[in-house]
């Protein structure tokens, strides 16, 4: 009945996972109860469960992430205060086959399920405003994509009571990962939960590329997309080319664990070394789908702070399509103490460092964009900074690793784990920080406390420093990754360092959290009136923060490279607002419970067939098609909005532009 | 003047940093990959030392211009120039897409020529013929076969410093790494496959060894230490473990192979000729894993195979 699934599942015998357990368990039920008391369930599924408004799901996204980065976090202190208790005859209190779950669940939620959404949610916010449309092209499938990116990071987070998660590290390299060394169900919990998940981020992906190259406001050329933008696409269309290599993968490996095929065994004719190649085949353009992003975060950042437009733009927007074509090329980078040969391990030593290139020239820019600037010190900017000082540093440390020889010295070493935190903590995460801080008030409506932002800001960065410099340090001194028990008491100093610095990031988190509740109780002071808080220069900050369900009452037209900064330059000089526009009916997608179902019957899928309990896998399965199946029937599609509607609202923000103009005289 | 005290400040704060941070790289010295026991190991450390020191005549101005533009260009500054047009020049372009390939270029050409001299399968030169040694990894404990000796040797291994060393490596069930760090190159070991590697210990020493790549359950405490010893020693040492021990015969194989930790050091007094060959070709087929794991059935601790 049950399949694999009985009272064994439960790990009664440990009680950090079941006291963890119960703790959410109780945080959920609380809040459950509350909305349930407050009768917010129709607000909820109405405005939010149900919306297909790219914005609403953009923040659901965001909100996801950072509920999973904290998720991952709490993994960091497991992992820190278990080591630095796990020195000789010390065993710590993790028994291997917990902690090595705890660091594969680290990487992977920390990837799939923090860094992913969190990006994710801010191009799906941003990227239409900035475009100056409506929507993104597939409004509902947006809705299914997020939907089952949360049912996969459902399904991670279940494996913490239920069974066991994946013992085999982030990337499930066969043949530990194969049935006859991981019988248990944890790399089936992987497997099914990111193939759910990944079959969201494919589609998001389709979603977004469609968007950028379809559905552009009249006059938005290519060469006048702001640059997040730019590196949205690029970003999205390596989605599209790299994901299904991961879905092919993950379907292989599963054959083999369900069916008894033999693509990664070591028995019959199975080749481990080409699991390696093709997870990495996915595995390195997904580190540039998560930064590039990022990189349009900061360009955005710096250009707004310094009050001039980004330095040298269509070179940044060459270097963004450079890096995404040879980031196809870099793969074997990550095996090449495999014994490939000289001339194979040259050729992808080489081909990594060139990367270097593109993105040294993106760094170049940046400085240059400060350069004759006038340069404000608000949050995202101090995170825009941070990264420059620490990307340079993790970039430096990328291209050590990419000469062969000296890789052979450092590959699986701390170093190497230092390097790439350097890389994604201070590309990804300060990116996602930045964006978040600069974009929340046209989210919201009103601004993020800066004091605890950049009480945050230090404590993150400061922290970041201290543990992956001793990361640093320890991996010269010959420490690898991944040891449950350390035997070696010359690394003991560095690791309690590492400590230390993780103590302090984890009151970066906690003043993080501080500024988020602080603001919400300020809320009237932080106001945003105008929509424009930051004295932006791209289109989202022509409409009011939050923006309206259509965002643009009449489509913008575009005249340059930063379409809102131009006309609000044009409007300061003129002492008036551009004339008032003739308002038409609007029709806009309706809500459709679609993605939320579909996720609901997908989580039962996976959790089936991890389970092995096959009935309940086709119930879900027929549940899916049938949720498909009606959509695709339906009749209503859109609604309108009527022209007095439409009116009504922009005049409201009309009137609150009259600020901006008062604000100053042209410069 | 408050300039003037705050550049002396900044100058003085800098070098304060910089020795810091020379006493932290000197500290990571003794016993790690900076302090190199081997031809080898000194041959890629001085590879990752001069590209390092390439790619720092860019970074450290960089980061040194990131901080004085912003700073210098904040908006409270009256002294500096606004320039909002300032948004493109040829030149600078120019520059900014040169310098970093430049680099890269001279890079390539460290990474060509490092990547075939340090090449792990290459032979070292000497004039001495090299010791050979087939490296097993199994769960979780190495073996290592000395066909000319006839001997084996489990979670230790003896070398003869001065000799280079000549290792094929195979797996008998998982990926892992083997890895002494002061003699340099760290290399896959896969079942199913031959990998090759050359090392040399130039002086005798008691070197740290581990497997460099997670392989489950018994992973963290698979190391082993490595004695190079005066050739003499090393002819005393194969000797005597001709002496005693049990016999590495595909029988013994195969109940070794079962997976268990915490393998105290011995030595098989002879090898069944032909044995790593047969690993290698699976004719002695992968070991097994854990009976089974948490989900639905009962948990088998590893570690009763002995």
């Amino acid at each position: 009945m049950f399949g694999k699934l009985d009272w064994s599942a439960i790990p009664f015998d440990q009680p950090i996972p079941l006291i963890a357990a119960a703790a959410i368990g109780v945080i959920l039920a609380a809040v459950l109860g509350w909305i349930t008391v407050k009768g917010h369930w129709p607000y909820l599924w109405n405005e939010w469960i149900t919306s297909v408004d790219h914005k609403r799901i953009g923040v659901m996204y965001v909100m996801l992430g950072v509920v999973m980065l904290v998720r991952g976090f709490s993994d960091v202190m497991l992992m820190r205060t278990h080591q630095a208790a796990a020195f000789g005859a010390s065993q710590g209190y993790l028994p291997p086959e917990h902690y090595n779950q705890i660091f594969s669940a680290h990487g992977t939620i920390m990837i799939f399920f923090g860094s992913m959404p969190f990006i994710i949610g801010l191009m799906n916010f941003v990227v239409p405003l900035q475009l100056g449309v409506r929507d993104v092209a597939f409004p509902t499938l947006n809705s299914v994509s997020f939907w089952l990116t949360a049912s996969g990071a459902l399904l991670t987070n279940v494996s913490l009571v239920i069974g066991e998660f994946a013992r085999t590290g982030w990337l499930p390299y066969a043949p530990l990962s194969e049935t006859s060394y991981s019988p248990g169900v944890g790399v089936d919990y992987y497997l099914w939960a990111l193939q759910i998940a990944g079959v969201g981020t494919l589609m998001s992906g389709v979603n977004l590329v469609t968007t950028i190259l379809k559905m552009r406001a009249p006059g938005m050329g290519y060469l006048r997309m702001p640059m997040f933008c730019w590196t949205a696409l690029g970003s999205n269309m390596l989605i599209v080319a790299a994901f299904p290599i991961l879905t092919a993968t993950l379907a292989m490996l599963t054959l083999d664990r369900y069916l008894g095929f033999h693509f990664f065994t070591n028995e019959a004719g199975g080749n481990p070394m080409m699991f390696m190649n093709l997870i990495w085949a996915w595995g390195h353009p997904e580190v540039y789908i998560l930064v590039l992003p990022a990189f349009g975060i900061f360009s955005e950042v710096f250009s707004t702070f310094s009050s001039k437009p980004l330095f040298g733009y269509r070179s940044m927007v060459l270097a963004t399509l450079f890096i995404v074509v040879v980031s196809f090329t870099v793969w074997l980078h990550h095996f090449f103490t495999m014994g490939a040969g000289g001339d194979v391990n040259a050729f992808f030593g080489i081909s990594t460092s060139v990367i270097a290139v593109g993105t040294g020239v993106k760094v170049f820019n940046w400085l240059f964009t400060m350069y004759g600037g006038r340069v404000r010190f608000d949050t995202p900017m101090l995170w825009a900074l941070a990264f420059v000082l620490y990307f340079v540093v993790g970039g430096m440390t990328g291209v050590l690793l990419a000469v062969p020889p000296a890789d052979f010295l450092l590959h699986n070493s701390m170093f190497l784990v230092a390097h790439f935190h350097n890389v994604i903590v201070g590309g990804v995460i300060f990116g996602a920080m930045a964006g978040y801080e600069y974009w929340f008030p046209k989210a919201f409506g009103f601004r993020l406390d800066e004091g605890w932002g950049k009480l945050a800001f230090w404590l993150t960065v400061v922290g970041t420093v201290v543990v992956f410099g001793a990361f640093y340090i320890v991996g010269l001194e010959g420490m690898t990754r991944r040891l449950q028990h350390i035997d070696n008491l010359a690394w003991y100093d560095w690791i309690m360092v590492a400590l230390a610095g993780t103590l302090l990031i984890a009151g970066g988190v906690l003043a993080q959290i501080m500024q988020l509740v602080v603001s919400i109780r300020h809320r009237d002071r932080l106001r945003d009136e105008t929509g424009d808080p930051w004295d932006g220069r791209s289109l989202e900050w022509i409409t009011p923060s939050p923006p309206p369900v259509f965002n643009f009452p009449v489509l913008p037209d575009v005249h340059g490279e930063e379409a809102y900064w131009e006309i609000k330059q044009r409007a300061i000089e003129q002492q008036q607002l551009s004339e008032v526009p003739d308002y038409q009916p609007i029709e806009m997608p309706r809500n459709s419970p679609t993605g939320v179902i579909t996720a609901f019957f997908c989580t039962f899928v996976g959790f089936a067939l991890i389970w092995h309990i096959w009935w309940l896998a086709a119930l879900g399965l027929v549940g899916a098609y049938v949720t498909f199946v009606v959509f695709a029937w339906r009749d209503e599609v859109e609604f309108e909005i009527p022209a007095e509607e439409v009116e009504r609202i922009d005049r409201a923000r009309r009137e609150s532009r009259q600020v901006i103009l008062e604000r100053g005289a042209p410069a | 003047m408050p300039v003037a005290m705050r550049s002396r400040f900044s100058r003085s704060g800098m070098r304060v940093c910089l020795a810091a941070g020379m006493v932290l790289v000197l500290s990571a010295c003794s016993g790690g990959i900076m302090d190199p026991a081997g031809p080898v190991a000194a041959g890629e450390r001085t590879i990752m030392l001069d590209a390092l020191a390439i790619m720092l005549a860019i970074v450290l101005p960089t980061m040194a211009a990131t901080v004085a533009f912003a700073w210098w260009y904040r908006a409270g500054n009256k002294r500096a120039t606004y320039r909002p047009d300032f948004v493109h020049s040829g030149r600078i372009e120019l520059i900014v897409w040169s310098i970093p390939l430049l680099t890269i270029m001279f890079l390539g050409g460290v990474i060509w020529v490092g990547s075939h001299r340090l090449d792990p399968a290459r032979p070292l030169e000497s004039r001495v013929r090299p010791l050979e040694v087939q490296v097993v990894s199994l769960d979780w404990k190495w073996l290592f076969i000395y066909p000319q000796q006839g001997v084996a040797s489990v979670n230790r291994l003896i070398i003869p410093a001065g000799v280079p060393v000549h290792f094929e490596l195979t797996s008998a069930s998982v990926l892992n790494t083997f890895f002494v760090h002061q003699l340099g190159s760290q290399i896959y070991t896969m079942n199913g496959m031959r990998s090759q590697l050359n090392l040399q210990a130039d002086r005798p020493g008691r070197y740290y060894g581990q497997s460099a790549h997670f392989s489950g359950d018994g992973f963290s405490d698979m190391n082993f230490w490595t004695m190079a010893v005066p050739v003499g020693q090393f002819n005393n040492w194969a000797a005597a473990a001709r002496g005693n021990g049990p016999v590495l015969s595909a029988a013994n194989y195969r109940q070794f192979a079962r997976q268990s930790q915490g393998v105290k050091p011995f030595t098989f007094r002879a090898v069944q000729p032909g044995l790593f060959d047969a690993v290698v070709r699976q004719q002695l087929p992968p070991a097994p894993g854990p009976e089974t794991g948490r989900g639905g059935h009962t948990m088998t601790s590893p570690g009763d195979a002995h």
